[in-house]
């Protein structure tokens, strides 16, 4: 057993240690993978690959397909069909190896309340055989790393939402894992904490040679990805940076509230040729050039305007223009039902 | 296991860690990783047993009632058939010992629906070390833990008239450590099954009282109708009762007749079986409950 001590960045030269088994380059491989659980399929033949170092994003609404990716990924439950190798070993065959490589933040906590938070990560350290020697510092540098030093001996029940998804993190890492997967990491807290779950993960970038693969359906947290893929009815739809992504929609989303909606949306069709659609609430359409657009709009609409915003492509458009919705509308639709199902499966294992 | 040591910088010193990353390899399973996951469950059963004092003043307090209230209380109708010194407190105390460990050892199994309800048990489930070695922990765990609540009960040997004679208390104290260890196997094997708390505790209620009752905890084994002769003769419980009052009351100041008339130990259709085989056949149950475990919690996630 061994404790490599290694100088961490630096700028140096040095090439960072490939771990064992870790194909230099490539953290996972996912090719034509499906799940399918009876007569839904949950996953349906998705291809893509992550490269050593990446924070990678898996974007789409509830039941789209993301959790049970992230779960066969972890090996939690086994692909219907179709490979996927994290880190270098198949989830399906190498189980042990992928899971030794691997760390993992679930939706729900999985802490146990009534230790300190050092007895969590101690426990966690013996159950994944962290070498002794490397135990206790290991635990401090993770617990420094998330701001939780100072409160290693308080009991994680006195810990806020917040302190306990950070405590989560900490203790994905403290096994040193190569790749971490981070299942809806903020959900469910406010946006402050939000934010500042953000900023340990930006900071553990820079501090970790680490691979991230995270699952998420706020478009501001896919933003913070290298590269995200759009998954929807189990099917990625595109993949891409954030940035290509919102250029290649290319248009500005302009959204009116108007006296007569159904008859502005007849009216944009039959004179500006656009293809206006209710979402959220207000006639939706993108343009070319918001800002020129909407004086021609207000001289020539018949439909008196109430309300009128402008917003450039956003990654809420380019989910809207890959599935011809928008991810909010996703919420209120059978999206619940199935992702309450997808969790039941989940859970049963 | 010959994990390449790869040194960039010199071995930091303590203040230096914080700049540098600690490198960890974790090392590939094997039975000194299993022993070490094993050795930690067991560690948390304890470290959750001395934090939470409440529970082990609660469990305290049915042993208390039936030794004190219901043993003094029945004591002066019972009283008759013992001879001078025994009390009916002392015939029931073996009885009452063994259930200081019922309950503790049933609640520390049933801790596992706890941790799945509340998700601790995925943190054990998708680590990468051996489901036996964590049914094995949890098993050894709830056992030690209810066997030194078991010693706290012992504490009191000497309001039910029983000598506080070394070997003595180490016969029941290994005594109790097997009765924990089969008690608390089988609490988990059920917990592989049952998903909710609730009706795990309803369950356990219901077959815990039975389980106390038939023992022959608070009445000797001979003698009884048929009916009730084969329901004793099938509760596990029984075959420990019985070991645990022949060593309580071989210690009193009685003569040997006595001693077996009281403390006859279970008999089949009038074969008396021997006390190394009454202990065996606890063990043994505990062993295959124990199986029973690993093979549901393998067949998990």
């Amino acid at each position: 057993m061994a404790v490599e001590t290694g100088a961490q960045a630096g700028g140096s030269a040095q090439a960072a240690p490939a771990g064992p088994g870790s194909a230099r380059g490539t953290a996972i491989s996912v090719s034509e993978l499906t799940k399918r659980y009876g007569e839904i399929e949950a996953v349906r033949g998705i291809d893509f690959e992550v490269a050593r170092g990446e924070t990678f994003g898996f974007l789409g609404p509830n039941g789209a397909g993301k959790s049970t990716t992230i779960s066969i990924l972890c090996t939690l439950i086994r692909p219907t069909s179709g490979r996927a190798v994290v880190a270098g070993h198949d989830v399906a065959t190498e189980r042990d190896t992928v899971r030794r490589n691997i760390g993992l933040v679930f939706q729900d906590t999985t802490l146990d309340s009534y230790l300190t938070a050092e007895q969590n990560l101690r426990f966690h350290a013996d159950l994944y055989g962290v070498p002794k020697a490397a135990v206790a510092p290991r635990i401090r540098q993770v617990l420094e790393m998330v701001g939780l030093w100072d409160r290693r001996e308080s009991l994680v029940r006195t810990y806020s939402g917040g302190m306990q998804r950070r405590l989560e993190i900490a203790r994905g890492l403290l096994h040193a894992p190569h790749v971490l997967f981070l299942d809806e990491p903020t959900v469910g807290l406010d946006p402050q904490t939000r934010s500042s779950i953000w900023r340990y993960i930006n900071e553990l970038k820079q501090r970790e040679d680490i691979t991230i693969f995270l699952t998420t359906h706020y478009m501001d947290e896919a933003e913070h990805c290298g590269r995200i893929a759009i998954i929807d009815h189990g099917k990625i739809v595109a993949i891409d940076t954030p940035e290509a992504l919102k250029a290649s929609v290319g248009k500005d989303r302009v959204q009116i509230s108007t006296a007569d909606d159904p008859a502005a949306i007849a009216e944009l069709g039959e004179r500006f040729a656009l293809e206006a659609a209710m979402h959220e609430g207000l006639v939706t359409f993108s343009v070319e050039s918001g800002e020129e657009f909407v004086p021609r709009l207000f001289a020539q609409l018949d439909v008196a305007i109430r309300s009128v915003s402008v917003a450039r492509p956003s990654l809420d458009d380019v989910f809207m223009s890959y599935t011809g919705r928008t991810i909010r509308d996703t919420e209120a639709t059978g999206a619940d039902a199935m992702r309450a199902m997808a969790q039941r499966f989940g859970r049963r294992r | 296991m010959a994990t390449p040591t790869r040194t960039q910088a010199e071995a930091a010193p303590a203040a230096a860690a914080l700049t540098h990353t600690i490198r960890v390899a974790v090392p590939e399973r094997g039975i000194r990783q299993d022993l070490r996951a094993a050795g930690i469950v067991w560690r948390r059963e304890l470290i959750r047993f001395r934090t939470d004092r409440l529970r082990a003043v609660t469990s305290l307090i049915q042993p208390v009632l039936f030794l004190f209230i219901l043993g003094t209380g029945l004591g002066a109708l019972a009283g008759h058939g013992l001879p001078d010194g025994v009390s009916f407190r002392t015939f029931i105390y073996p009885g009452v010992v063994a259930m200081g460990v019922l309950f503790t050892a049933i609640f520390s199994a049933g801790s596992i629906v706890w941790d799945r309800e509340f998700g601790f048990l995925r943190e054990m489930l998708v680590a990468p070390v051996n489901r036996g070695a964590i049914v094995l922990g949890k098993c050894l765990g709830g056992a030690t833990v209810a066997t030194f609540q078991g010693i706290i009960v012992l504490i009191l040997a000497g309001l039910a008239g029983v000598p506080y004679n070394p070997v003595l208390i180490v016969t029941l104290i290994g005594e109790l450590l097997l009765l924990s260890f089969t008690l608390t196997a089988f609490g988990v094997m059920m917990a592989a099954r049952i998903k909710q708390f609730q009706a795990f505790m309803a369950l356990t209620q219901m077959l815990v009282m039975p389980l106390f009752f038939l023992s022959g905890a608070l009445y000797p084994l001979n003698g009884l109708p048929a009916w009730l002769t084969v329901l004793t003769r099938i509760d596990p419980l029984a075959y420990i009762v019985a070991p645990m009052r022949r060593a309580v009351f071989s210690h009193l100041n009685i003569s040997p007749a006595a001693v077996s008339e009281l403390a006859p130990g279970v008999s089949w259709a009038g074969w008396v079986v021997p006390l190394g085989l009454s202990l065996a056949i606890v063990a043994v149950m505990g062993i295959a409950m124990v199986m029973i475990a690993i093979v549901e919690f393998s067949k998990t996630e």
